[in-house]
């Protein structure tokens, strides 16, 4: 079991890697699609605009 | 083929060069330094547990419902494609420094020469090198063929792509018998990290239920539009580099 666990870290890195909160955004704005376009209002656009705030967030943050 | 079929070999075969470029240069040194023989054992050992991952995950992940699964992979496809841009991005616009195969080949000959000589004929630290440098690089690559493939059912292609990029690096590795140092690693980063968000927006949105106008005709644009965006991004980037340097030196002079 404690192996197991000690992998959490590795996948998360792997996956999730230095920027957490563009891991969180994502999630976010796939929520937000599901419940826009679940409630019949187009959703297509959450997922651009979510993308082009999230890269400028995340080099904002990255750059010195 | 199909649009999306050309884009998921295309990003596999980019995504595969670049991780195989970097596993390469890992092998090269402790081969050459050390034994070539348990550097390939650790290669062949490496290759073999990527090949029983996708073994097993890909089935897994093909019995998925269709919309569950295009959520899925689509989110870790925009998480994974986001990194892989920014890194490279900030590369591009001199924030971040250049993968340099020959550094890296070189301070590997150095800890491999540092390590001492083996006790026996096998050699225990060339084998983990390899393997572990092998399986490392082959895990993004194997995270790629799966997620791509097992949404366009067709880990096959994704399959064929990694196999022939595999290829293409060790014959150019073998000619060369250096460090491939002039592949553009950062350009093919760039753009599979295009590639990758723009499938992932794509693939996430139609799983979470929304209907992208112009049905697979989206896609192109979609790519298009992203490029912009961090070519764009490089640009701007790049000015407010160059002002941070040019305004202290005036402020210099002023004083």
């Amino acid at each position: 079991m404690r192996r197991a666990w000690a992998f959490v870290p590795a996948v998360w890195e792997f996956v999730v890697g230095e920027d957490w909160r563009t891991a969180l955004g994502v999630i976010v704005a796939l929520g937000s699609t599901a419940l826009i376009a679940g409630a019949g209002i187009s959703a297509w656009w959450v997922m651009p605009l979510a993308v082009i705030v999230l890269l400028a967030l995340s080099l904002r943050r990255a750059a010195p | 083929m199909s649009g999306a079929e050309v884009g998921l070999a295309l990003s596999v075969f980019l995504a595969c060069t670049v991780e195989a470029v970097e596993a390469l240069t890992i092998v090269l040194a402790v081969g050459t330094t050390r034994s070539w023989s348990s550097a390939m054992s650790g290669v062949a050992a490496a290759a073999l547990a990527l090949a029983a991952i996708v073994a097993a995950l890909g089935p897994a992940l093909t019995r998925l419902p269709i919309d569950a699964l295009r959520v899925f992979v689509g989110g870790l496809l925009l998480i994974f494609g986001l990194q892989w841009l920014r890194k490279a991005i900030l590369r591009a616009a001199g924030l971040k420094v250049k993968h340099d195969e020959l550094r890296t080949y070189e301070e590997e000959t150095e800890a491999a020469r540092a390590a001492g000589r083996p006790r026996s004929g096998f050699d225990g630290y060339a084998f983990t090198i390899a393997f572990k440098g092998v399986l490392l690089e082959g895990l993004e690559v194997v995270f790629i063929v799966l997620t791509f493939g097992a949404n366009q059912h067709d880990v096959g292609l994704a399959a064929a792509s990694a196999g022939l990029a595999v290829l293409v690096v060790v014959a150019a590795g073998v000619a060369a018998r250096a460090p491939l140092a002039k592949v553009p690693e950062n350009t093919m980063k760039f753009t599979v990290g295009v590639m990758l968000s723009s499938f992932g927006m794509f693939w996430g949105a139609e799983g979470a239920g929304a209907h992208w106008p112009g049905g697979d005709a989206a896609l192109p644009v979609l790519v298009l539009g992203v490029l912009l965006m961090a070519l764009a991004s490089i640009r701007i980037l790049r000015r407010a580099a160059n002002r941070a340097v040019v305004e202290p030196s005036r402020q210099a002079i002023g004083a």
